[in-house]
């Protein structure tokens, strides 16, 4: 019994260990470094001569820049969703995905702090943040919770990866001479004595226990750098919960298209299994059900009353120049990937992957939606200003900018995903022997 | 910038003519290290200079240097404000004909970028069986500014004489006070201002709002720097019709430059009004109804089509 064991564990371990690219790694790699080099491009010419590169003007003085901002911090929240919640609720089935919903997180949040110093005017005075912030703003609420959620993310990657690195120590000729320091500089004080399980787990479940309210915070003062103002269509008391249903719509949606790919491109069938589509599948669609529900409060209830201030701007959304784009978020996003996968064949892997995507593209353009549209209809006319004042459509720069930092975004992700394992070894050969006794 | 290229000597007799010398004698790293360090060689001529401070001090001639017009006021104290004052401006809406004379003027003395305005004149005529009139817009100084609530870095602040202003210096460019102001009356340096390079290089003033900079927030600014002066602001005097009236609530007159009221009588009179009441910013400028025109509203319609060309 103990040799078939430690014969398994061999499987395991061979298994997942983090493997070199192949050609086609090689190549996604390679298209994922060109976007962003050319979005830093981008941003050299914005820095260069200004926002003025931008279509944004003063009526849309937000645009795809903030929308991409709230889709990045609304993709993060997965991390606390997957590896917070089900943690906490004993759930063990989702073992092998807790590290694919972290990398996410990670790279999400990473990538919503670069995006929002992207859209400020005069980046080179952030620091002015920190010497002259008040409290009372929500951009500095802001700063705060994405900063704690940045370093609990990080944590909560971190303490579980110890006893995996302690497993990719063995194996110096597979990793490389480089590699191999890497991963014992940041792991070799690992030796997986009880009493560093023992601390580890308790570390583990305090993070676990603080992410929640704070992946919480970051969406819900996301959402209220909208609520706050006046404007049509922000003035909303839904706005949190709105925005947080839809994070963790988007964040699930996210992590079935990884694990989808994942799946394909290191061979993980054994690991992340059809029954793992299945449940991730069910919790889609009941994030979307819920998220479709915030969404009627969100526009059906203004539209009912039709205040004047309203009324161009819902009329805008449903039936004006946003229409198009409203009802292929709407669809795309909630209501094709609801009846998909409400289907049990609809919840084998490839139409999960299928809807994942349908999410993930429909909550984008969705944020474009919960931004701009509002801002092209302020209270007062718009007078005295050129006529490219009067619409919104994003310029080569930011649309470069926003496609690099999605690509950098997918990067920091092929990138942990190649010097990391992608599945927790360790957590999976614990429960396999779980399971065997 | 071609005086930089000259000899040095006609450098420093340009020096001596910048009047006044307000060299930053308080300045961590004063002028005259500075000039040290550039080798220059002490004249021995001495001049007496008077210091900020009010001391009388003895300079050596070869070390004063051209300074820029420096702003009158410190930033602290243009971010108190002037003490005992409650700016507030009356727009009398029958007297306005979109003339748009207020704005040629404001763009001008704040030297604003083509295209950029921070008065505007609306055109209220969309509702069906009402009226159409003309309706000039300024930043309306809120006593419950939005804008003031969500700046993250005390850029854009509310002084206690009632005008909300903007420090160019500190402002990041966020662009979430353009979002919360329900007036819209915020404006944006999307790219470098187009002013001369002489104008650019002159430190900024929170009272003039000069010079604007690339990538920071710029708006109305109740014109402190000629409130200072005693003199009425640029789209006052600018106005031949007089339909701005501006002066100091605590006093209770408002003056347009030829006509004097007492500031509540007058609202009382023509029943005055602020704009959005309901959303409860409480705006320091008032508006007059549209009541016994002086102009027909065609009358202005020429100037906006000009516009839209």
């Amino acid at each position: 019994m103990e040799n078939s064991n430690s014969i398994a564990n061999e499987k395991i371990i061979q298994d997942l260990l983090p493997q070199k690219f192949g050609r086609s790694g090689k190549i996604w790699t390679g298209i994922l470094v060109a976007f962003c080099l050319v979005g830093l491009f981008a941003y050299y010419r914005q820095l260069r001569y200004g926002l003025i590169v931008t279509s944004m003007r003063d009526y849309v003085s937000w645009g795809i820049y903030i929308s991409n901002f709230v889709f990045f911090v609304a993709i993060s929240l997965v991390g606390s969703l997957i590896t917070a919640v089900f943690r906490l609720a004993d759930v063990h089935w989702s073992t092998p995905l807790t590290r694919i919903a972290e990398i996410i997180a990670v790279a999400a949040i990473i990538f919503a702090s670069l995006i929002i110093i992207v859209d400020m005017g005069s980046p080179e005075r952030f620091y002015n943040l920190f010497i002259h912030g008040r409290l009372q703003s929500p951009i500095i609420w802001d700063v705060i919770v994405i900063t704690t959620y940045f370093f609990i993310s990080i944590l909560l990657l971190y303490f579980p990866l110890l006893p995996d690195i302690q497993i990719l120590l063995r194996f110096k000729e597979k990793s490389g001479t480089r590699l191999h320091k890497f991963y014992s500089f940041i792991g070799s004080f690992w030796k997986g004595t009880p009493e560093q399980f023992k601390l580890s787990e308790k570390a583990i479940n305090i993070l676990c226990i603080t992410i929640i309210p704070v992946a919480f915070s970051i969406h819900t003062v996301t959402s209220w750098l909208f609520a706050t103002t006046y404007r049509p269509g922000w003035d909303s008391t839904n706005f949190g919960a709105y925005f947080i249903s839809g994070a963790f719509l988007v964040g699930a949606g996210g992590v079935v298209v990884a694990m989808y790919v994942f799946k394909k491109a290191y061979h993980l069938e054994k690991y992340i299994t059809p029954d793992h589509f299945e449940k991730m599948g069910r919790i889609v669609v009941l994030l979307a059900l819920l998220y479709l529900y915030f969404n009627v409060n969100e526009y059906l209830v203004p539209a009912f009353k039709m205040k004047k201030s309203e009324e161009a701007h819902l009329n805008g959304l449903f039936t004006g120049e946003f229409a198009p784009l409203f009802w292929f978020a709407i669809s795309v996003g909630m209501l094709i990937p609801i009846v998909i996968l409400l289907f049990k064949k609809g919840r084998r892997p490839l139409p999960v992957f299928i809807a994942g995507i349908m999410v993930v593209v429909g909550a984008w353009f969705k944020r474009y939606l919960i931004v701009t549209p509002t801002l092209l209809h302020p209270f007062l006319p718009m007078t005295n200003v050129p006529d490219n004042y009067r619409h919104y459509f994003p310029s080569w720069e930011e649309w470069a900018i926003a496609l690099g930092s999605l690509a950098g975004a997918m990067l920091v992700i092929t990138i942990l995903s190649r010097i990391f394992p992608i599945i927790p070894i360790q957590e999976t050969i614990t429960e396999q022997h779980e399971t065997a006794e | 910038m071609k005086q930089e290229n000259n000899s040095r000597r006609d450098f420093l007799l340009t020096g001596l003519a910048a009047a006044g010398l307000a060299v930053g004698c308080s300045s961590k790293k004063n002028a005259f290290e500075a000039g040290a360090e550039e080798g220059i060689k002490a004249s021995g001529k001495k001049v007496k200079l008077l210091s900020v401070d009010g001391e009388v001090i003895e300079v050596d001639e070869a070390f004063l240097k051209p300074v820029p017009a420096l702003p009158a006021v410190s930033n602290s104290e243009a971010r108190l404000g002037i003490g005992g004052k409650k700016f507030v401006m009356v727009i009398d809406l029958s007297r306005c004909k979109n003339l748009r004379k207020c704005q040629e003027s404001c763009d001008h003395m704040h030297s604003l970028s083509p295209g950029q305005n921070w008065i505007k004149v609306d055109s209220m005529d969309d509702a069906e069986h009402t009226a159409p009139y003309w309706q000039p817009t300024t930043c309306m100084h809120c006593d419950e500014p939005p804008c003031v609530k969500v700046c993250p870095v005390d850029a854009t602040f509310k002084r206690q004489d009632g005008i909300v202003l903007i420090d160019s210096d500190r402002c990041i460019g966020c662009r979430f006070c353009m979002a919360a102001c329900p007036y819209s009356t915020r404006v944006f340096n999307w790219g470098a201002p187009q002013i001369s390079a002489e104008l650019a290089a002159q430190p900024y003033s929170c009272e003039s709002s000069v010079p604007q900079k690339k990538g920071t927030v710029g708006k109305c600014d109740f014109c402190p720097d000629m409130a200072r002066k005693g003199e009425l602001p640029h789209c006052v005097s600018a106005c031949p019709n007089g339909t701005f009236f501006f002066g100091d609530l605590n006093e209770d007159t408002v003056s347009n430059g030829a006509e004097t009221f007492r500031f509540s009588e007058l609202i009382k009179d023509k029943a005055g009004y602020r704009l959005m009441e309901d959303l409860g910013t409480k705006p320091s400028v008032y508006y007059l109804p549209p009541v016994n025109r002086n102009f027909p509203y065609e009358t202005g319609l020429d100037n906006d089509t000009k516009e839209k060309k």
